[in-house]
């Protein structure tokens, strides 16, 4: 494990400094530098195809970036097995397509971090799982395989299964993008309980409503690079740059 | 609640409309159509084969033969390549059916074990990182999927074994193993009379396996720690005979492959036809399960590694856990008929005079009898019997990996 550079907070749980990324030549990621402290909540929006998943996704290496740092929680994300193991084990991640297992019943799509990772007995990772199955209020599921349940459900088991590790962050990929509009409360509902018990998360999200309501930061991608970034209230109320207010007023006045 | 009234309204009107059954003619009536179509179909395969069947009957009675199964106690009168059990030329056609049929048994297992296992390992290596094992699965696939099966036999025959050289020159491992244009020697192992103490033990350590596996994943499930079984049973089923092997005095000889005079004599014989059988159907069947394969971990979306990635776990984990449990239900259904092609296709022992049960039934005994519809009855028997069989095996086994949804 190394030690995060000298010129860091150590209320920063993630740093991430001048990071690059290529796919061949196509240059997604331009120097991206963010400082996440413990305990904030950002949402990142943007349009499509300007990096802001790839970005997130950095974060417990779903992707390699070629030039800059990042460091999560004092250990620094290098080739190296171990580090991005105890990364992976400090962030959860929900995605958009919630990712469940559709081979395992929702109950063991929930222990199976604990048992095979943290290697915990299984009936300690079953009370553990019943607990945050509760917590996203369908503990009555926990026998049904994914394919049985509706799309909303399934997110909140994708919350549930990531809080079952015990993540310290958790990074939200269009967590709402896939589902019914009627459905979509009912996740923001867990999200939003969720970062009001102080949970680091960083949040690609459309859900403007969201954002206003728990952010406290929220940043503007275009074109693979942080165009811009301020409070909620200062962000919608006014954009500093062009590309901000033109993204804003696609996506608010239709 | 007024909508609902009027959906009661003409629903109850249509009822009525329909069960006023003059307003139809009874031919457009759907059931009755079917019904007909049915009879049609039912009186048409009766009359093609109470044709065929006369037809034979009667070409069978103009040449002399007569119907029935009573050639089978009649005395073959020629003797056969291989067999698993005693034969000789005096014995029964019946007799000589169970060898054709135990011969075609050990080639189709000899087959399907062999192309299970090329056809995982290049599957697997379809994904490899290596850009050189990558591409020798592709290779391996494309070469022999588009070859005709016929011709590899005769390439592994004909151009491959037929070269070895005589048995004088044999290529050897060892003194012990010996290959030549006649075939493969190994050696044997006989048993002394203490040698069922070892077998006992290996029996023993077999069944030790399941129970080693029920007892770590209880084990598991109560404390969370994990126990590496594959290796722990590995060193079970090897260490546990051995041992028992040294405590009672190695209770075995070695019968070796010895030459004399133009051949090796003793030990354990693979004749040619059966290589070059074997070698065609595993290596062919192969290729095609090597596709089932890469298409059962292809059919797996990749959010199901990145998922199992984001909790940590390790990439063999996901493996086993995640990515093999799910590829199955894609693979086992292409398994199941790429065993059933293999057995049907272990006929081509006919090509090279391996013999199989067509190559000794069909071929040699109808041949010999004329005995048409009872010998080719008989062997379309076996091979149905074997083949639902390996569907119902497969059947189980898939309905245990199949997946639950809705």
């Amino acid at each position: 494990m190394t030690a995060i550079s000298s010129n860091s907070n150590t209320e920063d749980v993630i740093v991430i400094e001048n990071l690059n990324k290529w796919y061949g030549n196509f240059h997604v990621l331009r120097d991206i530098n963010l400082r996440v402290k413990k305990g904030e909540r950002i949402v990142i929006c943007g349009p499509s195809g300007s990096g802001k998943s790839t970005m997130i996704r950095c974060i417990n290496r779903l992707e390699e970036f070629q030039e800059g740092s990042l460091v999560v929680d004092g250990v620094e994300m290098i080739e190296d097995v171990k580090n991005i193991e105890t990364i992976r084990k400090d962030v959860g991640m929900v995605f958009q397509h919630f990712n469940l297992f559709p081979h395992l019943t929702i109950l063991e799509n929930l222990t199976l971090g604990p048992i095979w990772v943290q290697k915990k007995p299984k009936a300690e990772a079953e009370e553990i799982a019943m607990k945050y199955l509760e917590r996203v209020k369908i503990p009555d599921q926990a026998n049904k395989y994914p394919g049985q349940l509706s799309g909303g459900q399934q997110q909140r088991v994708a919350i549930a299964r990531s809080l079952c590790m015990n993540p310290n962050i958790m990074l939200f990929d269009e967590p709402t993008s896939a589902l019914d509009p009627e459905m979509i409360k009912e996740v923001l509902d867990v999200m939003i309980e969720l970062a009001q018990e102080g949970m680091t998360m960083l949040c690609v999200t459309h859900e403007m409503g969201f954002a206003k309501k728990v952010a406290d930061r929220v940043i503007f991608m275009d074109g693979g690079e942080i165009v811009e970034e301020n409070e909620p209230e200062a962000f919608f109320s006014n954009p500093q740059v062009d590309r901000t207010q033109q993204f804003l007023e696609q996506i608010l006045n239709h | 609640m007024f909508n609902e009234k009027t959906i009661e309204e003409v629903k109850s009107a249509n009822r009525k409309a329909s069960s006023d059954a003059t307003s139809t003619a009874f031919y457009n009536n759907p059931r009755i159509r079917g019904l007909f179509y049915q009879v049609a179909l039912v009186a048409g395969l009766l009359y093609f084969f109470v044709t065929v069947i006369g037809n034979t009957l009667d070409n069978m009675e103009a040449t002399g033969i007569k119907t029935g199964f009573a050639f089978l106690d009649a005395a073959a009168g020629y003797d056969v390549l291989m067999s698993l059990i005693s034969f000789e030329s005096t014995d029964t056609y019946a007799r000589i059916f169970v060898v054709g049929f135990l011969n075609t048994i050990l080639v189709s297992v000899i087959g399907i074990f062999f192309a299970t296992l090329f056809g995982f390992i290049f599957g697997v290596a379809y994904f490899s990182h290596n850009w050189l094992i990558r591409k020798l699965a592709v290779v391996y696939v494309e070469i022999f999927r588009n070859i005709p099966l016929l011709l590899q036999v005769f390439f592994w025959y004909f151009a491959v074994l037929s070269s070895l050289p005589s048995a004088r020159q044999s290529l050897s491992l060892g003194e012990a193993v010996f290959l030549n244009v006649r075939g493969l020697y190994f050696p044997k192992l006989v048993g002394g009379d203490l040698a069922w103490v070892v077998w006992t033990v290996l029996a023993l350590a077999i069944g030790g396996v399941f129970y080693l596996r029920r007892w770590a994943k209880k084990r598991q499930e109560i404390t969370g720690e994990q126990f590496p079984v594959l290796k722990a049973s590995l060193a079970l089923i090897i260490f546990a005979p051995l041992m028992a092997a040294a405590l009672t005095g190695f209770p075995f000889t070695v019968d070796y492959p010895a030459l004399k005079g133009f051949n090796y004599f003793g030990g354990v014989t693979v004749i040619p036809e059966l290589m070059a059988l074997s070698i065609a159907l595993s290596v062919y069947t192969g290729a095609f399960i090597a596709e089932a394969v890469r298409a059962g971990i292809q059919s797996i979306p990749r959010g199901q590694t990145e998922a199992a990635r984001s909790l940590g776990l390790r990439e063999n984990k996901i493996m086993s856990l995640i990515i093999v449990p799910q590829a199955m239900r894609v693979i086992v259904p292409l398994l199941n008929s790429e065993y059933q092609s293999l057995v049907k296709n272990s006929t081509l022992a006919a090509a090279i005079g391996y013999p199989d049960l067509f190559n000794v039934f069909v071929g040699t005994a109808l041949n010999q009898t004329g005995q048409a519809i009872e010998t080719i009855f008989m062997t379309i028997i076996v091979y149905f019997i074997v083949n639902m069989v390996i569907s119902f095996l497969m059947n189980r086994f898939n309905s245990a990996v199949s997946l639950v949804s809705r």
